[in-house]
């Protein structure tokens, strides 16, 4: 039994992909693409290069170009393929056949193989290796937005259900100024101001919670209850105290980002071990030298958990309170009013800056948290 | 802390040469869910400067607590306590003793030596008194040229001497030390062992020293305090007889084995094996 499994070849993933892709290749050449006649082979461009992918596929099992600029030449061609294939699709949305979707998966399996490939390139000296590490995972997200785009306008989906990305980047980059002063509005004035006041009001509650212990038991639940309030309610409100513009949504911001911060905090302070107080008492240390010294820096890893939390809520906060009521300008305000008027990629178009803007706003903090808390067991590394 | 202000009762004046540690009728009860426990009983104790007494005992024999009573980290509930003719809550705030723990309870965010600066800062020293005590206490426990190491760079050993350093370093004349050796492996804690007693020999220091180690205790002691449980209470004191210089070789002799006999004898005694 050993011996026959041994003598037969090993399939291994990018043996069977190298495969997948040949396979798919040939099924795709040899269909319909387009409706309603339209064979791939009429395509010359974008047959030479999926035929060339499917020989580099198997060029391993052939026994040719078994090294790193061969695997890189793979990456290169199945870049041309998605372009092809982008560029072809254009000309017939909507009519998208097998042999299209054949070669859209034929594409797909050889930029899956690149990654396999990269992934096992070993011996690279370790700036190389950083550039590698990076690169897989965008590579990894820019086959999803290729895919993304093929599906949709392979199938002609309206965009009121979902714009290709194509179009989502197009009204991006058309729309700068108009994005930008969304952005300043609802990040750069309700979020960060919101943020910093209830991280920072929260914090200060938190001390005080920590040095009068009466506090703790009148302010925790009242705080507790300030968390339960729903947005929807607190946001008119706010917009009723504060006025329309901006300092309304950094209300709400505020609300939402006070207690995480608070219960993390007060749950931080109290992350000292007895030995470690007791260390501290043995110098006769104050409380405040107490606190600086030992119970703020324990409460460390506690307090940026609250911080990253906050970063995200806050975002949802600030454009949530932006559909009660605000001048004619803010993220929230726009979707709001978009989505009304059908323009669902300006929709998106938002939804893609806030998300970045929450990404980058997320690792931000937890960039200056590696830095503060370098000692902790989960940053050590 | 009022407790403990009235258990007080000063010195008569002019008696400096009298005990370090003072401790008369003391005992501690803790109060708990399942009634009173009485974890030391009627302590009778005088520690002299220069001493290095050993407290040993099986566990719930209230060694560890009586040396926090010292440290006025836990308080009496009956009886007398003078450290350095003051109430422990007085010395404490005095900084009269130096504390090492089970465990090295480094600051991992800080070096070392900024684990050893952590006391100096707390009582508002300057850098350049600083900077000179921590050299100082660094080569004294030979951790010179790991001052810039952090804490979990270290092995065990050499975080423990990090936290000796620590505790020398408010240069005290009293040393408090908790089974600091308790979780070492013996050829690290012969090492260590013996790097204590030179460093006691060498400063002349008072050592309250609490450990669960006969030949530990025998042979870093000049008086061996034998604790017994339920309720915690003294049941011997040895004097030892020993020379004040010694090597680990002592171990071997029959003076040694001597002690060791007595305080073995004194722990069997004193706790019944059957429970």
């Amino acid at each position: 039994m050993s011996s026959i499994a041994t003598s037969l070849p090993r399939f291994d993933t990018p043996a069977r992909l190298a495969i997948g892709v040949l396979v798919f290749a040939v099924l795709g050449l040899t269909g319909t693409a387009f409706q309603p006649d339209l064979g791939a082979l009429d395509l010359p461009r974008l047959s030479i290069v999926v035929t060339v992918l499917a020989i580099l596929g198997v060029r391993y099992s052939l026994g040719f170009a078994r090294h790193r600029v061969g695997d890189l030449v793979i990456g290169l061609v199945t870049l041309l393929s998605a372009w092809f294939l982008i560029e072809t699709v254009a000309n017939h949305p909507g009519l998208a056949a097998p042999g299209f979707w054949y070669l859209t998966i034929a594409t797909w399996f050889a930029s899956w193989l690149f990654v396999e490939r990269m992934a096992h390139w070993r011996g690279l000296s370790p700036s190389a290796q950083k550039l590698v590490n990076l690169a897989i995972p965008l590579i990894f997200g820019a086959t999803l937005l290729v895919l993304w785009q093929l599906v949709v306008v392979g199938a002609g989906i309206p965009q009121v259900l979902l714009p290709s990305p194509g179009a989502i980047g197009a009204r991006l980059v058309n729309s700068v100024p108009v994005l930008w002063a969304d952005f300043q509005q609802t990040f750069l004035k309700a979020v960060l101001a919101g943020y910093a006041i209830g991280c920072g009001s929260a914090f200060v509650v938190a001390i005080l919670i920590d040095r009068v212990p009466f506090l703790r038991r009148g302010l925790l639940p009242i705080g507790n209850l300030v968390s339960a309030l729903p947005i929807i309610g607190v946001a008119p409100i706010m917009v009723m105290w504060y006025g329309f513009d901006w300092p309304s949504k950094a209300a709400v911001v505020i609300i939402m980002t006070f207690f995480p911060m608070l219960v993390n905090t007060v749950a931080g302070l109290a992350a000292a071990d007895a030995m470690q107080k007791d260390l501290m008492r043995t110098y006769a240390a104050s409380y405040w030298q107490t606190l600086v010294k030992l119970r703020l820096p324990m409460a460390l890893p506690f307090i940026f958990n609250a911080l990253k939390i906050n970063s995200t809520l806050a975002m949802i906060g600030a454009i949530v309170a932006e559909f009660f009521g605000t001048p004619i300008v803010g993220m929230g305000f726009r979707i709001s009013t978009e989505v009304g008027r059908m323009n669902l990629d300006m929709v998106w178009a938002e939804i893609a800056v806030a998300a970045l803007a929450g990404s980058l706003f997320y690792a931000a903090v937890a960039l200056i948290e590696r830095i503060a808390t370098f000692w902790h067991p989960s940053q050590r590394g | 802390m009022n407790t403990a202000a009235q258990l007080y009762t000063p010195a008569p004046h002019g008696d400096r040469a009298g005990p370090v540690i003072d401790i008369e009728k003391l005992s501690l009860t803790f109060a708990t869910n399942d009634g009173p426990v009485h974890a030391l009983s009627n302590i009778d104790l005088k520690i002299d400067e220069g001493d290095f007494v050993s407290f040993i005992g099986p566990s719930g024999c209230g060694k560890t607590t009586l040396l926090r009573v010292i440290a006025d980290l836990e308080q009496p509930t009956a009886g007398r306590i003078a450290v350095n003719g003051m109430s422990p809550e007085e010395a404490r705030l005095n900084r009269a003793y130096g504390y090492v723990f089970q465990a090295a309870a480094l600051y991992p965010w800080r070096t070392i030596a900024g684990n050893v600066a952590l006391p100096l800062e707390i009582m508002g020293l300057d850098a350049k008194e600083r900077e000179a005590r921590i050299a100082r206490n660094m080569e004294l426990v030979n951790l010179k040229g790991f001052e810039k190491k952090f804490p979990w760079q270290l092995s065990g050993g050499m975080q423990q001497r990090a936290s000796i350093a620590r505790a020398l370093a408010v240069e005290p004349k009293l040393l408090l030390m908790d089974e600091p050796f308790g979780a070492l492996d013996e050829i690290v804690r012969d090492h260590l062992n013996d790097q204590l007693h030179q460093l006691w020999a060498k400063t002349n220091k008072t050592v309250v020293f609490v450990t669960h180690s006969i030949p530990e205790a025998v042979y870093l002691s000049t008086k061996i305090v034998v604790l017994c449980p339920r309720p915690g209470r003294i049941y011997d004191i040895i004097d030892s007889d020993l020379p004040r210089q010694r090597t680990l070789d002592i171990r071997e002799t029959p003076e040694f084995l001597k002690v060791a006999h007595r305080v073995r004898e004194g722990l069997k005694a004193g706790h019944s094996y059957d429970d």
